[in-house]
C-alpha cells in the first residue's frame, strides 16, 4: 500500500544554523532589509531632473503605489508624510515573503512568528504614540467611554473598543501575516512531497508515475498563487497599518 | 485497507494515556480548522460578492471599493487564520 508520512513541523520550518544563533530565516530577513536599502539608496542618488531609468523606475513605482493606493485611499492628503514609514514596511514584508517561492531559499521569513510579531509591535507602538500625540489623554478616554454611542451602551462598546485597539489589533496583524505565509509554505511542501512520494514509490511504480502529474500541476499553480499571496499580504499589512494610524489620529466621535 | 481493517478489528487500539491524548489532539485539530473555516468562508464570499456588485454598478468607484474590499477580507479572514494556528498548535 501507498503510505505517506508527513515530516513533523519542526523539520519543515526550523533550519540548521548558518553559524550559532543565526539560521536561514534570519539570513533571509537580513537579505531583505539590505536589498531594500540598496534599491532605494541607489535610486535616491540618481539625478531627479532626468527621466527615471532602471532601479529608479522601480523605486518610483513603489512610492507611487503607496501614495495613491494606500495613503490617499485611507488617510487622505495629510497622511502623505507617512509614506516613507509605510513604504519601508511594504518593501520589507514583500521581500521577506518572496523567498518562499525563490529556489534555494524556499522559506518565507514571515512564516516564523518573530518577524510578523516584531513588525506588529512596531506598528502598535507607532499608532498608540500617534494617538496620544494628536489627542492627548482623550485618546484613551474616547476609547473607554466613546461619545456618539447611547449612554447605556457605552460600557460595553468601551470594553470592546479598548480590547480591539490594545490587544486584538496587533495580535491579528501579526497572526494574519504569519498564518498566511505559513499556510502557503505548508501547501507547497504538501504537494512537493506528494509528487516526490508518487515518483519514488516502491510498489506499483509504473502506475503511479503518471499520477504524479496531478500534484505537480497543483504545485506549479500554487507557486503562482504564492506570488499573488506575497504581494497581497504585504499590501494588506501596509493598508491596515495606514488605517490604524489614521484611526488613532482622528478617533470616531 | 489493511490499516483500516486492523483498526476496526482491534477493539482497544489506544494503548497509553499519552497516545489517547495525541489521538484526541489530532481529531480536535481537524475539527478546529474545519469549523473555523466555515464562517469566514461564507463571510469572504459575501464581502467579495457585494464588492463586485458595487464595482459593476459604479465602475468609477472601483479603486475605493477594492481597497475597502481587501480591508473587509483581511478582517474576516483573521478568524480562519486563528483556526489554522490552533490547528498547528494542537495537531503538529
Amino acid at each position: 500500500m501507498l503510505s505517506l508520512t508527513f515530516p513533523p513541523i519542526n523539520e519543515l520550518i526550523r533550519w540548521r544554523d548558518v553559524f550559532p544563533g543565526f539560521n536561514k530565516v534570519g539570513l533571509i530577513a537580513v537579505i531583505a532589509a539590505v536589498l531594500g536599502i540598496i534599491i532605494f539608496m541607489t535610486a535616491g542618488q540618481k539625478d531627479p531632473l532626468q527621466a527615471p531609468t532602471g532601479v529608479r523606475n522601480l523605486a518610483e513605482s513603489g512610492v507611487t503605489f503607496i501614495e495613491n493606493d494606500i495613503v490617499m485611499q485611507t488617510m487622505g492628503k495629510d497622511g502623505l508624510p507617512w509614506t516613507p514609514f509605510l513604504l519601508s514596511i511594504f518593501i520589507f514584508v514583500y521581500l521577506c515573503n518572496v523567498p518562499g517561492i525563490i529556489p534555494f531559499f524556499q522559506m518565507p521569513a514571515t512564516a516564523r512568528m518573530a518577524i510578523p510579531l516584531f513588525l506588529a509591535l512596531t506598528v502598535w507602538i507607532v499608532y498608540n504614540v500617534v494617538g496620544f500625540k494628536h489627542n492627548g489623554l482623550s485618546y484613551i478616554g474616547g476609547m473607554i467611554w466613546p461619545k456618539g454611542v447611547p449612554v447605556f451602551m457605552r460600557p460595553l462598546v468601551g470594553v470592546i473598543e479598548f480590547l480591539s485597539n490594545i490587544i486584538l489589533r496587533p495580535f491579528s496583524l501579526a497572526v494574519r501575516l504569519f498564518a498566511n505565509m505559513l499556510a502557503g509554505h505548508m501547501l507547497l511542501i504538501t504537494f512537493a512531497f506528494l509528487t516526490n512520494a508518487l515518483v519514488f514509490a516502491e510498489t506499483k511504480k509504473i502506475a503511479l508515475i503518471p499520477l504524479s502529474i496531478l500534484p505537480f500541476f497543483m504545485l506549479v499553480f500554487l507557486t503562482a498563487f504564492e506570488v499573488l499571496v506575497g504581494v497581497l499580504q504585504a499590501y494588506i499589512f501596509t493598508i491596515l497599518t495606514a488605517v490604524y494610524i489614521d484611526a488613532a489620529r482622528h478617533p470616531v466621535h | 485497507m489493511e490499516a483500516i481493517a486492523r483498526l476496526i478489528a482491534d477493539t482497544n487500539p489506544v494503548q497509553t494515556p499519552s497516545e489517547a491524548k495525541a489521538a484526541n489532539a489530532a481529531i480536535g485539530a481537524g475539527f478546529a480548522y474545519g469549523l473555523a473555516a466555515i464562517g469566514p468562508g461564507v463571510g469572504i464570499g459575501y464581502v467579495v460578492g457585494k464588492a463586485i456588485e458595487a464595482m459593476a454598478r459604479q465602475p468609477e468607484a472601483a479603486g475605493m471599493v477594492r481597497t475597502t474590499m481587501f480591508l473587509g477580507i483581511a478582517f474576516t479572514e483573521a478568524l480562519a487564520l486563528i483556526g489554522f494556528v490552533v490547528f498547528i498548535l494542537l495537531g503538529l
